[in-house]
């Protein structure tokens, strides 16, 4: 903030300047929008040190009106931005409120004026912001911040600004020659801009040079589409695969499709919840990193969970698979019944910690959220997991075994029961997790696992069992599939027409992509 | 023995069945008036029907505590059709046949209000219906407290094209597909014509209920935009709005450069969601608890002493108001006094003393019930979300609208009658 | 066919129901004056017809789970089409006396169509549409059952993708451009034949034939089942690879059994839309779908009168429970789940019979 009046002071020393006086102050606070607007691009163009001061307080929404003046709080006190004068608040002083509009010209006379900032990274950010609102007035700076500016390519990004300015310029060649610097552009806003301009231009020549920068932004643009949409459809994979994968590994193990695998999910997602909570009462400073500490808590909740169903209900209907699935149903209203009773019927709310919000702006279209990109490595690191458990430790060893051939295993001493039990803890805890990572991107209520389940019973059993690799194979090859035909035919058809690829990929090989090779017939 | 397996078998059963109906069909005789409430308790329409029968159940212990209506007290009869559309119709059939209710308050997606139609209209019930709708219906046994598309859709899209909305040229019709939101957009898509918005400007997507990847479509609403300055309009009902919301905040689409307005977002379902990426985004209703004002104090104090005492999950801890409360707030006070001044629960008197009825609303305007189209008349409100979850007023109409159930902008409703028709 | 269709008490039994169905019931809710305490209202009556037509679901259940071994997690689909059929003649016979006094139903007003797609051409004949409620779950059962069973697709993978058939069809339903009303469904029926459908004579039309219906499918299910036919099924349900070494295939007995199955089905659910007054797509959600298996369940498989009192006594309790306990039903229905695969596997039937086993 002081570096930003320090800059301003510098830069308007010989500047025109004048300073804020009261009525400034009042007709950029109150009043209709437009004329609030037309006052604030006034006093941009002769900005001091109150009147920053004044657009960034309006910006904090720290700005009250009494009695017709416009003063600025600092906390219960109210300052007079023209004399710095500081006195009680009065009770009577209403709220300054800005609404979309408003908001974006506070921002890009924000983002004008610090276009002369010593710091580069408030200088580009400035440019970035201006770039989706541009009006006359403030040309001027930027010709000025042009000239002063050493980065190159702050320069590149400066002029297409001004050449966005100077595009409805009445000179024919400026036009031509804004026209064509455009072409440079792979900014959304710049294709909107060249839109409006073709609409409105008469000139045959101009026309052609604008459709000729349009068609090359178009299809810069179209890269960034592209890569979007595949992005999105291995983020879906991600978590498909997450979603599966613990209902791969007891499938495999047990012959047991277990129907409350989403309500296993629910459970992980409502611990994250709690967790949550514990950190918003406990430890509000840390609390950006409750999603660390709710992992563990999911995995824990929901294997402990499995277990118990386990042991209590699934071992007895050994060798009745249909049976176990009719069970399993029973557990999963039952436990969503519980979550009902427990918290309640509504969606409880769970908050992205801040490093999780946002998204990498990539391209000029390409927004890369960052919850996504982690559930994307997420996904990755358990698969690594269970990979590693499965492949190098002693029990991954035994549930292989036990897979492979019970009886067999069995005489050579592995206790089968305990290795089940081990199985589908291991296969709760992972839907535990995929709850814990749907928790970010979606709903956490009692109805969280029924969105999911047919879309794991899907990977499972394209993906065939007895190898992870299928699971990962088929998770993908879903995920990405469903993303490109939501792209041509709507969500709706999508889904249905992968349903439909499932059960004629089925009839065809039955035992699914990965199959183990064994005497079934 | 045998044989006499089955034959046991049955009388069993018979026993095991007529016993329970018979359960039900037990009146309890008492000198009190029954009112039903017709509310989803289970289901994917808990979220946002639970607090209105606790609402009707507060409207109720208020009365009573007043005398009651008509001398007699209140006694609600709540059921719970679990969002289940043909469970609707065969509780409001038992709320009118075997409870005998003299008024019901009830249903919030229009597929349950359209189940429960034909039975209220057979069996002569009453009933009132809180939510905003899509219109294009007027039924005598029914009494319409929530918005009809002139009272808050049309205003919206007014707004959002005025310069001070940011003057959108193209538009995105984003919905969850079911009546509401096809028959908002239809007449919305008219209406744009109207106002010289060509078709390929317009764009209208619909997702089924309970979607929540919406990746595919943020990524076309932004190519979309890149077109021309676009608001979207999304008629999204329930729990898709939570990651319909964060998606667009992650894709970093600012409310200043494409502005959400939504119809079916309000205190409530904004308490799940982190409000901070959608600060600016906006909503239009008739009521915002925001609203400063003693009536609105006074309803917000009375609602959030109820929820602590009753401890109410969610609401003991942050109490909130929306529009569908107040809207039923309304209605059960207008239905009490349309009674006293019947002198009597009988519905077709109730029904004629219902026209004209007015009650000083919390939203600040005296609310009245139109004299003929069972419609209240409505202020409408368009509010930009806060980081707080709460809603900022930043335009209003000057006065209550009056509803037009039969929209102007669909074909053939020119001729119908503002008023319900004799069947 | 040397056992006999049924035993004497049988008969006895099924005559008594027929009596009872069929002539006491409308004496009692329309002779009978409304004040009587043995008037039957019209609550239960509805309820009562309602549990029937489940009954004929889970009747057929019985014939392709309890006979054959098939676990069918998605008939309700086929309840459902039957259902749609029926619901389409419905809305035509609405005729003018929509909310838009259009020809067309209006659902397709709103959605801005001009002239009724090909798939409703059929559907202002009743005779047609008896077929087509035949027709249409019978294609769709027989194209399904024919790819999956000669792909010998069996157990929970059979199950699982009946699922996904359901859910399939449950989204494609749900869409509005699709045609069937979308969310909505059909609803607002006025007439049936040309006779208005909201009258009590009317209602116990309906409600008789659906009984006579139900008993009707119970006798032919008997005749299947005490058949050489039912005596395959039973070979193929208990030890599939052993008939196929016997010399039969049984792709085509199981076919033949599941096409019948969805067809009883389909016919439940024509009986069951003109007495709920609506049918929208969630009646073909997976959980519906399951339930039905567990009417079967509880009453008792391979019985044949168990799934039917299974049907009564389980959808019996969800009246009761969801208006008396609301939050407990799901608790009720879970564990009904788990117990009734635990600790009675043959049901309420099963149940009966070990006593009377005791007992001699």
């Amino acid at each position: 903030m002081l570096r930003l009046l320090r800059c301003i002071a510098l830069t308007f020393a010989a500047a025109h300047v004048h300073a804020l006086t009261a009525d400034e102050a009042k007709s950029i606070a109150s009043g209709e929008g437009a004329t609030r607007i037309e006052a604030l691009r006034a006093s941009v163009a002769h900005a001091d040190e109150n009147t920053v001061r004044f657009i960034q307080a309006l910006s904090d929404d720290n700005v009250k009106l009494v009695d017709g003046k416009a003063l600025i709080a600092r906390g219960d006190r109210a300052v007079d931005p023209v004399s710095g004068s500081e006195s009680a608040m009065p009770a009577s002083a209403e709220d300054v409120t800005n609404n979309n509009r408003m908001r974006g010209e506070i921002e890009s006379a924000l983002a004008a004026l610090q276009l002369l900032s010593p710091d580069e990274a408030l200088r580009r950010a400035a440019v970035k912001t201006l770039q989706g609102n541009l009006d006359e007035a403030k040309l001027p700076l930027i010709d000025k911040a042009l000239s002063l500016e050493p980065v190159a390519d702050i320069r590149d990004s400066l002029a297409l600004l001004q050449a966005a300015a100077l595009l409805s310029s009445s000179d024919r060649n400026k036009r031509i020659h804004a026209a064509n610097l455009l072409a440079q552009s792979s900014q959304a806003a710049t294709k909107t801009l060249l839109l409006e301009r073709l609409r409105d231009e008469s000139d045959a020549q101009v026309k052609s040079v604008l459709q000729r920068s349009l068609s090359q932004v178009e299809s810069r643009l179209a890269w960034g589409d592209r890569l979007g949409a595949i992005f999105s459809g291995i983020s879906l994979a991600s978590i498909l695969l997450l979603v599966a994968l613990g209902l791969a590994i007891t499938y495999g193990l047990m012959g047991v499709i277990n129907m409350a695998h989403g309500e296993l999910m629910m459970i992980g997602a409502y611990a994250t919840y709690v967790v949550q909570g514990v950190f918003q009462k406990f430890f509000p400073g840390a609390f950006d990193w409750y999603l660390l500490a709710s992992v563990p808590v999911a995995f824990m909740a929901s294997a402990l969970v499995g277990a118990a169903l386990e042991r209590s209900v699934i071992r007895f209907l050994y060798g009745r698979p249909l049976e176990t699935l009719l069970a399993t149903w029973g557990i999963s209203l039952m436990l969503m019944q519980l979550v009902r009773t427990l918290f309640g019927a509504q969606n409880v709310g769970v908050e992205n910690p801040r490093w999780m919000s946002g998204g990498v702006q990539l391209m000029g279209n390409l927004s890369l959220p960052y919850n996504r990109l982690v559930i994307v490595g997420f996904a990755c690191a358990v698969l690594l997991g269970v990979w590693f458990l499965i492949e190098r430790t002693r029990l991954g060893l035994f549930v292989r075994g036990v897979t492979q051939n019970r009886p067999i295993a069995a005489c050579m001493g592995v206790n089968t029961a305990r290795v089940d039990t081990y199985a589908f803890a291991l296969g709760s805890g992972i839907a535990g997790l995929a709850g814990c990572a749907l928790s970010q991107v979606g709903n956490v209520g009692p109805d969280l696992g029924q969105g999911y389940i047919v879309d794991s019973f899907m990977v499972v059993v394209l993906g065939g069992v007895g190898q992870l690799a299928g699971t990962v194979y088929a998770a993908l090859g879903l995920g990405v599939l469903n993303k490109f035909l939501e792209g041509w035919t709507g969500a709706v058809l999508a889904k249905i027409a992968v349903l439909v690829f499932i059960i004629i990929f089925i009839q065809k090989r039955p035992q699914g992509i990965f199959a183990m090779k064994g005497r079934e017939i | 023995m045998n044989r006499r397996g089955p034959l046991k078998a049955i009388a069993i059963a018979a026993a095991i069945a007529t016993g329970a109906l018979t359960f039900t069909s037990q009146v309890l005789a008492a000198d009190t008036i029954k009112v039903g409430v017709l509310h989803s308790l289970s289901g994917t329409m808990a979220i946002s029907e639970t607090v209105l029968k606790d609402t009707v159940l507060m409207a109720i212990d208020e009365i009573n505590a007043k005398g009651g209506v008509l001398g007699k007290k209140l006694e609600p009869v709540v059921v719970d059709p679990a969002s289940n559309w043909p469970l609707f119709a065969e509780k409001t059939k038992q709320l009118l046949t075997q409870d005998k209710v003299a008024v019901i308050f009830g249903c919030w997606t229009s597929v349950s209000r359209k189940s429960v139609l034909p039975v209220v209209e057979e069996l002569n019930g009453l009933l009132f219906y809180p939510v905003q709708y899509e219109g294009e219906e007027l039924s005598k046994n029914v009494f319409y407290t929530g918005a009809a598309p002139n009272q808050q859709a049309i205003p919206a899209v007014d707004y959002l094209m005025s310069a001070d909305g940011g003057g959108a040229k193209r538009w995105v019709l984003l919905g969850t597909d079911y009546v509401y939101p096809r028959t908002t957009n239809k007449i919305l898509r008219a209406y744009l014509h109207s106002k010289g918005v060509k078709d390929t400007d317009i764009d209208e997507k619909y997702t089924p209920f309970g979607h929540s990847d919406y990746q595919t479509i943020v990524a076309d609403v932004k190519k979309f935009a890149a077109g021309g300055k676009t608001a979207v309009v999304s008629t999204i009902n329930g729990d898709s709005n939570v990651p319909f919301y964060k998606e667009l905040g992650n894709a970093g689409l600012k409310a200043k450069d494409v502005p959400v307005v939504a119809f079916s977002v309000g205190e409530e379902e904004l308490r799940g969601v982190d409000t901070k990426p959608l600060v600016g985004h906006l909503a239009a209703w008739n009521y915002f608890m925001s609203i400063k004002n003693p009536d609105n104090t006074a309803f917000i104090k009375k609602w959030s002493d109820y929820a602590k005492a009753k401890g109410i999950a969610g609401h003991k801890d942050k109490p909130l108001t929306n529009d569908p409360m107040e809207a039923t707030y309304i209605g059960i006070n207008m239905w009490k006094q349309a009674v006293e001044k019947a002198k009597s629960t009988d519905v077709d008197k109730v029904i004629a003393a219902m026209a004209g009825q007015t009650f000083k609303a919390p939203s600040g305007i005296t609310s009245k019930m139109d004299e003929k189209n069972h419609h209240l008349h409505k202020s409408v409100f368009i509010g930009e979300v806060k980081a707080d979850g709460q809603f900022n007023v930043v335009w209003k109409t000057p006065g209550p609208v009056k509803a037009k159930p039969w929209s102007p902008f669909i074909e053939g409703n020119a001729s119908k009658p503002d008023e319900p028709v004799k069947k | 066919m040397n056992t006999p269709l049924l035993s004497r008490t049988g008969w006895g039994a099924w005559l008594g129901a027929l009596v009872l169905l069929c002539a006491l019931v409308p004496v009692l809710n329309l002779l009978v004056p409304a004040d009587s305490a043995l008037h039957l209202s019209d609550f239960v009556v509805a309820l009562v017809a309602k549990i029937m037509c489940y009954a004929i679901c889970a009747l057929a259940m019985d014939l392709i789970w309890g006979y054959t071994g098939i676990l069918s997690l998605g008939h309700g689909v086929f309840f459902a089409l039957g259902g749609y059929a029926m619901g389409m003649y419905l809305m035509r016979q609405i005729g003018l006396d929509g909310n838009y006094k259009s020809p067309l139903p209006d659902f397709m007003v709103f959605l801005d169509w001009k002239a009724l797609p090909w798939h409703w051409v059929l559907s202002d004949s009743f005779v047609a549409t008896c077929v087509l409620v035949l027709a249409v779950p019978g294609v769709v059962a027989f194209v399904f059952g024919f790819f999956a069973f000669r792909s010998r697709i069996k157990g929970v993978y059979f199950s699982i993708i009946t699922q996904a058939m359901t859910f399939a069809a449950m989204l494609l339903f749900f869409r509005n451009e699709t045609g069937f009303g979308g969310n909505n469904g059909f609803t607002d029926f006025k007439r049936l034949l040309d006779i208005p459908i909201a009258t009590p004579s009317m209602r116990m039309t309906l409600f008789v034939i659906t009984a006579l219906t139900l008993l009707l499918f119970f006798l032919l299910a008997r005749w299947l089942v005490a058949s050489k036919f039912g005596r395959v099924l039973q070979a193929v349900r208990d030890a599939e690879s052993r008939v196929m070494f016997s010399g039969y295939n049984p792709v085509g007995y199981k076919l033949t059994i599941w096409t019948i199955s969805a067809m009883m089905c389909g016919v439940a659910g024509a009986l069951y839309v003109p007495q709920v007054g609506i049918i929208n797509p969630s009646e073909m959600s997976p959980a519906n779908s399951i339930e039905i298996a567990i009417w079967t369940a509880v009453g008792g498989r391979a019985s044949l009168i168990g799934p039917i009192i299974g049907a009564f006594l389980v959808n019996g309790a969800k009246s009761w429970l969801t208006v008396t306990y609301p939050e407990f039903w799901l608790y009720f229905l879970g564990a009904l789940f788990i117990g009734v695969t635990l600790y009675l596997p043959d049901g309420v039937v099963g149940l009966v019979k070990k006593r009377k086993g005791s007992k001699a």
